[in-house]
């Protein structure tokens, strides 16, 4: 009786309907501007769903969903019917790195602990196979056997020669371990930042993450735009990230790009890293901050410098005003309703810090965190009743008609 | 209260007259009456293990659950909050209402026989610690049925089991669904610092003639480790609860970020209680396998001074590390170093204790009872869970590993493979001494094989997940992250480990009723217990014991070898 579904969050979790549909125009889409990764045709093996996938995870991954393939089949079937026709959201052409594999790092402090972590591993992976193996050895010579004569084995109370060996050797194991560590800890905390390293605010919210570029005046909201850096550390241009947070604890965590840092409020903390390569990097809040907790994803979107001098471009290019009789509505609307008191629209009387800046919204990949892809039909369906989408967000179902529904929809799809 | 008792002097007992409560013997009322005033610590240490094995079943279904949730990417079989109060039960009854009253129903149980005395020291206190935490249990899931608050806030805590601030104020965790966790805390912690204080009083006044420090059975010495660590541990944690509820009722500012309260303090506050608290959990896991592993191998503890020592040093170690936990709050290099480098050392002792114990069944004649099985695997699965805590210590890779899977498969492997494996081979060995019947062999095997195997299928794979970037407590997420296939192996899991303990379920009552008779000492051991009847009378021993060595029984059955010519 406690976990009776209402009914009212099923609709965009399972991708059995039309966001789903949505969705995998998204894949379709990636399917057809990259394709490498597909061996042979044919919609049904779903690789474009995949394709971002790196190939040493993609058969696990693909065994995975073999069940869950059994599942979606009716989705699968729609998704390879859709066209393949996607927003213009900014860095859709980067590979995605869906799976984001600690073991697979992509900037400098992802790779100093990786370096540490393959060390300790090996380390205990040494000392796991000597005493599983010393207790297998032991419980097969030591068994009683068939032909036990019955009398006690000698009775042995200890050695402190056998019981100083075994306490040594782990200190000394303990004392490289602690060195490694001291020094990792402090080329990755104490590093350094250059004067011109881009820095980005991030102010982590219930549940979505707000970012600001202080030095370039842009603001956006749950997808995190830097430049590629490079491997060579005298060439690198890392990014600086100042970590805040509105309300409750949260944690920012790209695994390939760095350790997790806490965003805690009422205090600053702060992140770093310079990533090789380009991409779109996923990761997660990993600090439990309530409901909807499992919906605060991150992207970040690591552009080539040009792309990236582009995208700061796009970002400051001033909004077209609406031109259809429709947007036109929905601009008025969305300013007689009380949207302007949470959202901002960059110079407009819409100031509202509460929820995600909207200036430039349809250049974003996804809505709502991550909780699907942006486009029309989603957008339409969050503007209709974000609590069907995100049950427990908190922003509430603003009791909007179906037709301002339509006109707000046609408005926002104006922002870009 | 010394002088309640027969002192070694007079070592015979006089039974006081016994007096008629009601109805007649066996009948339900008298059964009840029996239960509810009863001061024996018999009867209390198995009220205390049979209450946290229902609380154990309730938690594991809660787990069963979300383990269902997480069997495919975006299912919808539980709703967000009902997850999230799920896992918070889930945790929160695990550590508090099964862990806690299991390890301390053993100690209730073992301890005064042991030592050779007739009761704990405060046996009215002892029924008291137990009650208090029953109370305590009921009270956290009446919050199921009692505790709506405003809209959609109301129901069972979901704040998750370390509760962090400033999620538990007013303004995030509306109703009183927070309030019925932190008083329930509270009320348990009342409870396990009396028992503890009872413990320690017990073993330092009442222990048999000739049963120095030196020659108690290790279980008996690592339990005045644990009780210790109790009461130093405990007080923090009752301390932040009740700074909570000043936050939360009387405008305390301790945790309210909003109003220039930290967020970190709970944390330190909750960590320097959660952090001994692990060791207070398996310290008796350890000392079950202690005892049992000698037994079955039919030799003494290897190294009965550096065990103490050992178990000692993680004591005190244990509570210099609590902010290991907190690598990722943002402290200061130093910070992170310091807790870094205490929480390695802390490796030392405890693997010494893992080579102690191989050194006790080198050169033994090793016999495969269910004890022995439970203690074998035990063996096997705390390394590896220590081995994973190694690699958590490490404060860079655990900038990584913090709050993914990896920690939670880490700490269900000690958790459960640590102290859950004992806990059976420690109802397995007593069971006889208990209740005077064998348990069944063949059933304890299909339990052992299925719940074994059923564990590593559920927790192995949570390491990858970890590795792949899987936070903990996410109710759903994105196909495609490379999480499906291990979550799934996990939920199948499931598919084992419930019957086998179903199995264990179905031995304990199938034993009772149909079990061969045990006799006193079916295993040929040597500690006190095992002199007196099974089960024990209520006054335990006819004639109080005296031992010279710390194996009384040993002594006693190889007079031409006994074991004080060589202590």
């Amino acid at each position: 009786m406690f976990f009776v579904s209402k009914g009212r969050v099923t609709k965009h979790n399972f991708p059995n309907g039309k966001e789903f549909f949505a969705k995998s125009e998204q894949f379709s889409g990636q399917l057809t501007s990259e394709g490498t990764d597909v061996e042979k045709p044919g919609f049904w093996r779903k690789k474009g769903f995949f394709a971002e996938v790196r190939s040493a995870s993609k058969d696990a991954v693909k065994a995975g969903l073999t069940l869950s393939r059994l599942f979606l089949g009716a989705g699968g079937l729609l998704m390879a019917l859709s066209g393949a026709v996607y927003a213009e959201a900014a860095g859709m052409e980067y590979e995605m790195r869906r799976v984001a594999d600690m073991f697979k790092p992509l900037s400098r402090p992802a790779e100093m602990i990786h370096e540490s972590a393959v060390l300790v591993m090996l380390i205990c992976a040494g000392i796991f196979a000597v005493v599983t193996g010393l207790l297998v050895f032991i419980v097969l010579k030591f068994r009683r056997k068939e032909n036990d004569n019955g009398q006690e084995p000698p009775q042995i109370y200890g050695s402190s020669h056998i019981e100083l060996a075994w306490t040594v050797i782990p200190i000394l194991i303990t004392v490289v371990l602690i060195l490694v560590t001291s020094r990792t800890i402090g080329e990755i905390q104490n590093m350094p930042m250059p004067e011109d390293a881009l820095k980005v605010r991030i102010v982590g919210h219930q549940w979505w993450w707000e970012f600001h570029y202080p030095d370039l005046g842009i603001t956006t909201a749950n997808e995190l735009h830097i430049p590629i850096s490079d491997r060579d550390p005298d060439k690198a241009t890392p990014t600086h990230l100042l970590l805040q947070s509105a309300d409750v604890i949260h944690s920012f965590w790209v695994p390939q790009l760095a350790g997790k840092t806490d965003l805690v409020p009422n205090r600053n903390n702060d992140l770093w890293f310079d990533p090789y390569e380009t991409g779109v990097y996923f990761g997660n809040c990993a600090e439990y901050c309530g409901t909807q907790h499992a919906n605060m994803l991150i992207r970040v979107i690591v552009h080539t410098k040009e792309g990236f001098a582009n995208w700061v471009a796009q970002q400051k290019a001033p909004v077209p005003p609406p031109q259809t009789a429709q947007q036109i509505e929905g601009h008025r609307l969305f300013f007689a309703n009380s949207c302007v008191n949470c959202h901002k629209l960059d110079g407009s009387v819409a100031e509202g810090v509460f929820g995600p800046d909207l200036t430039k919204l349809m250049t974003r990949q996804t809505i709502g965190a991550g909780v699907l892809p942006l486009n029309e039909t989603n957008l339409r369906a969050w503007v209709r009743d974000p609590q069907d989408i995100k049950v427990g967000c908190l922003m509430p179902d603003m009791q909007l008609l179906e037709n301002e529904v339509d006109d707000i929809t046609a408005y926002l799809m104006t922002l870009k | 209260m010394a002088s309640a008792l027969p002192t070694n002097d007079e070592n015979e007992f006089v039974p006081p007259p016994v007096q008629e409560v009601g109805d007649e013997k066996g009948s339900l009322t008298r059964i009840v009456q029996e239960l509810v005033f009863t001061v024996d610590h018999k009867k209390l240490g198995l009220m205390y293990i049979g209450s946290g094995l229902i609380f154990f079943v309730v938690a594991g279904l809660m787990a069963t659950l979300i383990r269902i949730q997480l069997f495919f990417p975006q299912n919808t079989f539980l709703e967000p909050d009902v997850f999230n109060r799920f896992f918070t039960m889930h945790g929160t009854a695990m550590v508090f209402l099964v862990g806690m009253p299991i390890i301390f129903g053993f100690a209730n149980y073992l301890i005064p026989l042991m030592i050779g005395t007739r009761d704990m020291a405060f046996p009215r206190l002892n029924a008291f610690g137990f009650w208090v935490f029953l109370f305590s249990g009921i009270f956290l899931y009446a919050s199921y049925f009692t505790a709506p608050g405003l809209y959609n806030a109301g129901s069972a805590p979901d704040v998750g089991w370390f509760a962090y601030a400033p999620l538990t104020q007013k303004a995030f965790s509306r109703g009183h669904s927070t309030d019925y966790w932190t008083l329930s805390i509270l009320l348990g912690g009342i409870g396990s610092i009396s028992t503890s204080i009872n413990i320690l009083v017990t073993v330092f006044c009442l222990r048999c003639k000739g049963m120095v420090l030196g020659k108690m059975p290790l279980f008996v010495w690592l339990w005045i480790v644990v009780a210790f660590l109790v009461i130093i541990a405990m007080p923090p944690l009752s301390a932040c609860q009740i700074m909570l509820l000043l936050d939360r009722y009387l405008g305390a500012k301790f945790f309210d970020t909003q109003a220039g309260g930290s967020a970190v303090l709970w944390q330190h506050f909750f960590w320097i209680f959660g952090h001994p608290e692990v060791y207070i959990l398996i310290l008796p896991g350890f000392a079950i396998a202690s005892e049992i592993i000698p037994v079955f191998s039919r030799k003494p503890i290897f190294g009965y001074p550096v065990m103490v020592a050992a178990s000692v040093m993680i004591a005190f170690i244990s509570l210099g590390v609590w902010a290991h936990h907190m690598f990722t709050v943002g402290m200061t290099s130093i910070g992170n170093t310091f807790f870094a480098i205490s929480t390695m050392i802390i490796a030392i002792p405890t693997g010494i204790k893992i080579f102690n114990w191989l050194g006790t069944m080198y050169g033994g004649k090793i016999r495969f009872d269910l004890p022995m099985m439970f203690c074998l695997a035990f063996l096997f699965q705390f390394l590896i869970a220590g081995l994973t805590g190694v690699m958590l210590s490490v404060a860079p890779f655990d900038w990584q590993l913090s709050d993914s899977y990896f920690v939670v498969a880490h700490f269900h492997y000690v958790l459960i493979g640590g102290l859950l494996f004992t806990i059976f081979a420690g109802i397995y060995y007593w069971y006889p001494k208990a209740f005077g019947k064998m348990p069944n062999a063949k059933l304890g095997r299909w339990h052992f094989w299925l719940f074994m195997i059923g564990f590593q299928l559920t927790f192995l794979p949570q390491h990858v997940s970890g590795f792949l970037g899987m936070p903990r407590r996410i109710f759903t997420y994105e196909e495609g992250r490379g999480w499906e296939i291990w979550n799934q192996i996990s939920t199948l899991g499931l598919l084992f480990q419930i019957p086998g303990i179903l199995f264990f379920v179905w031995n304990l009552i199938y034993s009772y009723i149909w079990g061969k008779e045990a006799g006193d000492d079916p295993w040929d051991a040597w500690t006190l217990e095992w002199s007196t009847t099974s089960p024990p009378a209520e006054y335990n021993f006819e004639k109080l014991p005296e031992v010279r060595s710390r194996r009384p029984l040993w002594d006693l059955k190889h007079p031409e070898d006994p074991d004080w010519k060589f202590e």
